[in-house]
This record gives C-alpha cells, sequence and structure tokens, in this order.
C-alpha cells in the first residue's frame, strides 16, 4: 500500500474541504478502497475519514425515507421500515456480500463501489478506467462478469452493486453536498455516467462532494421482487439481477419499475420496458416481448452472450413472480 | 499516528502508521496471533473479529478507524474458559488444520446475536418472522467464513448446538 496521510475532520464540512484537492479520497467502510489500495489500484494521498460524523441516521421524509450516507448495509437490511415498505432493498442488500462485510460497506460506499473486472484490478494490464489510455484488456481478453448494455470500445466493465438496483428501481436520489456547502439532489441517472471515451470518470461528482444521504419517495407498489443469479449460492457477485415493482390494479400491471444488476455499465433501467409493461395484463408472451425490449440494443462480447437468455428468463420469472 | 484500542478489555496505546490495518495491528503490534490472515482480501473470513459486538474482516480496515473501540479477538471469547462455540468446536470436531477456526467461531458468536435480533437473511422466507436456524439458513449466514479443509459438517454442527443450548436455556428461564 502506498503511503497516505489520514484525517478524521470533526465535521462534514471540514471533512468536504480536506477532500476538495486531488488525490484524496473519503472513507468509510472501507471494504472496498481498503482492497483497492493494498492492490494499489487506487492510491489516494490522503484519506479522509467520515465514520464519525453522524451520518448514520434512518428518518421518515415526505412520504419516504432519507437514508444516512454512512448508514451500514446490515443496519439498512434490519431496518424495519425497510422491510415491510422496501422490501426489495432488503432483499438486494441481503444477497450482497457477506455478514462480515455488510457490518462496515455503507449506503454511500456501496454506491460508489468499483467494478469487478479482472484487468482492472491487474495492475499490469491495460484499462482506460485505472489507467486512461492505456487500452481494455478485456476485450479480447477473458470475460464472464462484464456488462452487455451501455458499454463502449473504451471499457466493458460492470456496475457490480446489487443494492444499487434496489435503488434504481426505488427511484432513490442522491444527496450531495460540495465542498462550497451547497446542496443537490441527484437521481441515479444523473448520478452514474456512461464509460463512453471516459471510463475512469463513473458518477458527476467532483473532488470534495460528500454524499450526505439517499432519499427515497413513497413506493410505487407493493408487489416487490429481487432476484439475483450467481455462480454459486451465496457470497458471489451477480451474473444477473432483476429488481421489480408492480402496481397492480384489476389484475392488469398498472405501473412497473424494473432495474437490473450483471448487465449494465451502471445499475441499469429501461423506460421502454416499463412502458410496454402499464395497462397489460401479465401474459408469457408480454414478458417475452420485455425481455426482448429490454436487450435491444445488447452488445455481448465471446464469454457473455449467456446473459441475454439468462436475463430475459431472470426477467419473465420475477415478472411472473411479482404480478401473481 | 496515536491510537487507543481496547483489545478484549485492556486497553493498548500504539503509534501507527495509517496503512496498519486492524488485523496487523492486533497480530503485530499486539501481539494477540488468534486472528489469522488467510486472503487479507476479505474473502475468506479467517481474520474475523468483533468491534463493538459486530463481526468484521479484520484485514480490510485501518486500525487508525478504530481509535478508541472495543474489539474482541478469539483469545477474548476464551476468558474464563472456553466459550460455548469453543467447546462445542472441540466436541464436534469443527476443524481439521484450524487455520479458519478462530475466524469461523467469533463469526458465529456474532451470527447468533445478529439471529437473536431477529435480522433476516438472503434465504429467509419471510422478512419479519422469527427465523430458525436451518441448515440453509446457517450456511448463508456464515457464506463469508471459509474452510479448505471442508469440516463445515462439524463447523454446522458446534454452531446448531450451542444455538439449540442457547434457545432450551431461554426456554427454561421464561
Amino acid at each position: 500500500m502506498r503511503p497516505f496521510d489520514y484525517q478524521r475532520p470533526e465535521s462534514a464540512e471540514a471533512a468536504r474541504a480536506a477532500a476538495a484537492s486531488e488525490g484524496a479520497s473519503f472513507i468509510a467502510g472501507g471494504t472496498n478502497l481498503i482492497d483497492l489500495m493494498k492492490l494499489e489500484v487506487m492510491a489516494p494521498e490522503r484519506v479522509v475519514d467520515i465514520s464519525r460524523l453522524g451520518l448514520d441516521g434512518i428518518e421518515a421524509q415526505d412520504g419516504g425515507m432519507r437514508i444516512g450516507a454512512t448508514v451500514t448495509n446490515s443496519d439498512l437490511a434490519a431496518d424495519m421500515t425497510v422491510r415491510r415498505r422496501y422490501p426489495v432493498l432488503s432483499r438486494a442488500l441481503l444477497a450482497g456480500a457477506s455478514g462480515q462485510l455488510r457490518n462496515k460497506a455503507t449506503t454511500g460506499g456501496n454506491l460508489l463501489q468499483r467494478t469487478r473486472c479482472p484487468y482492472f484490478y491487474d495492475t499490469d494490464a491495460a484499462c482506460n478506467k485505472r489507467a486512461p489510455g492505456s487500452g481494455c484488456a478485456a476485450l479480447g481478453g477473458e470475460m464472464r462478469n462484464h456488462a452487455v448494455l451501455g458499454i463502449s470500445e473504451h471499457c466493458v466493465a460492470l456496475h457490480p452493486s446489487d443494492m444499487a438496483v434496489a435503488m434504481r428501481v426505488l427511484d432513490a436520489r442522491v444527496e450531495v453536498a460540495a465542498a462550497d456547502g451547497a446542496v443537490r439532489d441527484l437521481a441515479l441517472d444523473d448520478f452514474y455516467r456512461l464509460p463512453g471515451d471516459t471510463p475512469h470518470l463513473e458518477t458527476t461528482l467532483d473532488p470534495g462532494d460528500l454524499i450526505t444521504a439517499v432519499r427515497l419517495p413513497a413506493p410505487l407498489g407493493d408487489r416487490q421482487v429481487y432476484r439475483k443469479v450467481r455462480d454459486r449460492a451465496s457470497y458471489a457477485f451477480a451474473l444477473v439481477s432483476v429488481a421489480a415493482v408492480l402496481r397492480m390494479e384489476g389484475g392488469r400491471i398498472a405501473e412497473a419499475a424494473l432495474a437490473f444488476g450483471g448487465l449494465g455499465s451502471r445499475p441499469w433501467r429501461d423506460p421502454e420496458v416499463e412502458r410496454l409493461l402499464a395497462g397489460e395484463a401479465p401474459s408469457e408472451a408480454l414478458f417475452d416481448k420485455a425481455g426482448e425490449v429490454l436487450l435491444r440494443d445488447a452488445t455481448p462480447h465471446e464469454g457473455t452472450e449467456f446473459k441475454l437468455p439468462l436475463a430475459k428468463r431472470a426477467l419473465k420469472a420475477v415478472l411472473t413472480e411479482a404480478a401473481q | 499516528m496515536n491510537v487507543t484500542i481496547t483489545v478484549n478489555g485492556q486497553r493498548h496505546a500504539l503509534d501507527l502508521d495509517p496503512r496498519v490495518t486492524l488485523l496487523d495491528a492486533l497480530r503485530d503490534h499486539i501481539g494477540l496471533t488468534g486472528s489469522k490472515k488467510g486472503c487479507d482480501h476479505g474473502q475468506c473470513g479467517a481474520c474475523t473479529v468483533l468491534v463493538e459486538g459486530r463481526r468484521i474482516n479484520a484485514c480490510l480496515s485501518l486500525a487508525v478507524m478504530h481509535d478508541g473501540e472495543a474489539v474482541t479477538t478469539v483469545e477474548g471469547l476464551a476468558e474464563g474458559g472456553p466459550s460455548p462455540l469453543q467447546q462445542a468446536f472441540v466436541d464436534h470436531d469443527g476443524m481439521q488444520c484450524g487455520y479458519c477456526t478462530p475466524g469461523q467461531i467469533c463469526s458465529a458468536t456474532a451470527m447468533l446475536d445478529e439471529l437473536r435480533a431477529g435480522w433476516p437473511s438472503h434465504v429467509s422466507a419471510d422478512l419479519e418472522g422469527a427465523v430458525e436456524l436451518s441448515h440453509d439458513e446457517l450456511s448463508e449466514r456464515m457464506s463469508g467464513n471459509l474452510c479448505r479443509c471442508s469440516c463445515y459438517p462439524g463447523i454446522n454442527a458446534a454452531i446448531t448446538e450451542v444455538n439449540q443450548r442457547t434457545g432450551d436455556e431461554k426456554e427454561a428461564a421464561q
């Protein structure tokens, strides 16, 4: 691990100021950052500890809830309001990582976790995300845990989070305080960038921008399902995951929200698929069509083609369960 | 940096480089070598310790971040004789080489507390209901601890016995 300067400021304001310079990084749970620092994939010069700033509250707000940035994944999954009103979020959290990691990993940190592309982790390999302009060793290399949606010729990396998929389906907004104190509120669509030719830029955050909370509106519906398909039964990243929230009315799907993991360069959501389902009676043909629409622009490579039929079947199974 | 960490009830004032992980602080600076370094990347669970009662991977945490906190290691569970889980691992042969055992025991200790607190898991049918520690529940809740000797039958038997015994004692007390 490269040497760094560790600071634990007393206030959020001081933390933002301390992290406003290039080469600084916030740390909360540290489960991803410390791992990457050991491998020297990340080498911040300054590490600013935000774990004791009191950003760990969960409260009701505007018919929904506000989740502090340093609420741990364990606490959020076990929160009784989340279990009752947002079960898709509890389920997604519990499908991720291990008991030990969920006790440290935080809400804000989970949103910001880095890809598990093996070439991003291998400092001897070309990787435009780790070393901009160096190329992409995954293209033409071994692919499996890579994305098929929202990728570019410069990067095929997958966003690995389960939690963020649930946040996406629940229309979460990220509350961000800038170094100068200005607070803004970002939909995840505006929070995550697509890789394009700058895959090293994963979010729209600037240096010193501190995630202070994630806000959830009242849930769209009470039919909520999270299903994760992976290489082993526990403690593995998703090959494909589907989060669904449906509002049913008289046997029809009145409204649908769907988000996907294991497929996209960012937690994936596609309004076209949701529009297709709205107002329709559940049927196999409809759910098959939803899968076709979801993957209409998918660009699989050798090693990731299997994700297309897998995603279609997972989506169909989830919709069938949620619409029952 | 100056850091004070209470380990197994004893205060330790240390002067540490910020790069030192909690695991290295415990093993190399405090001399408690019960906690083991397996993968050093949070994948195997051999380094599991309790911080303020919760299980974490000590290898993925900086010691300086635990200034003022209380840590319990496998040595701390044994104070005044083996803990029920430690004894059960011996009785059920829950180990072969033993390298993962301290992590398994610390993890299981906290896992049973999580169960009593009503935390659901990925395999729980109901997010709100009471949870029985079935084989599937146990495997899911302990999936952060690997045993390369694959002594899972003994490990599972030990944890199941302690969980049942704790439940019986609770029933008898009521």
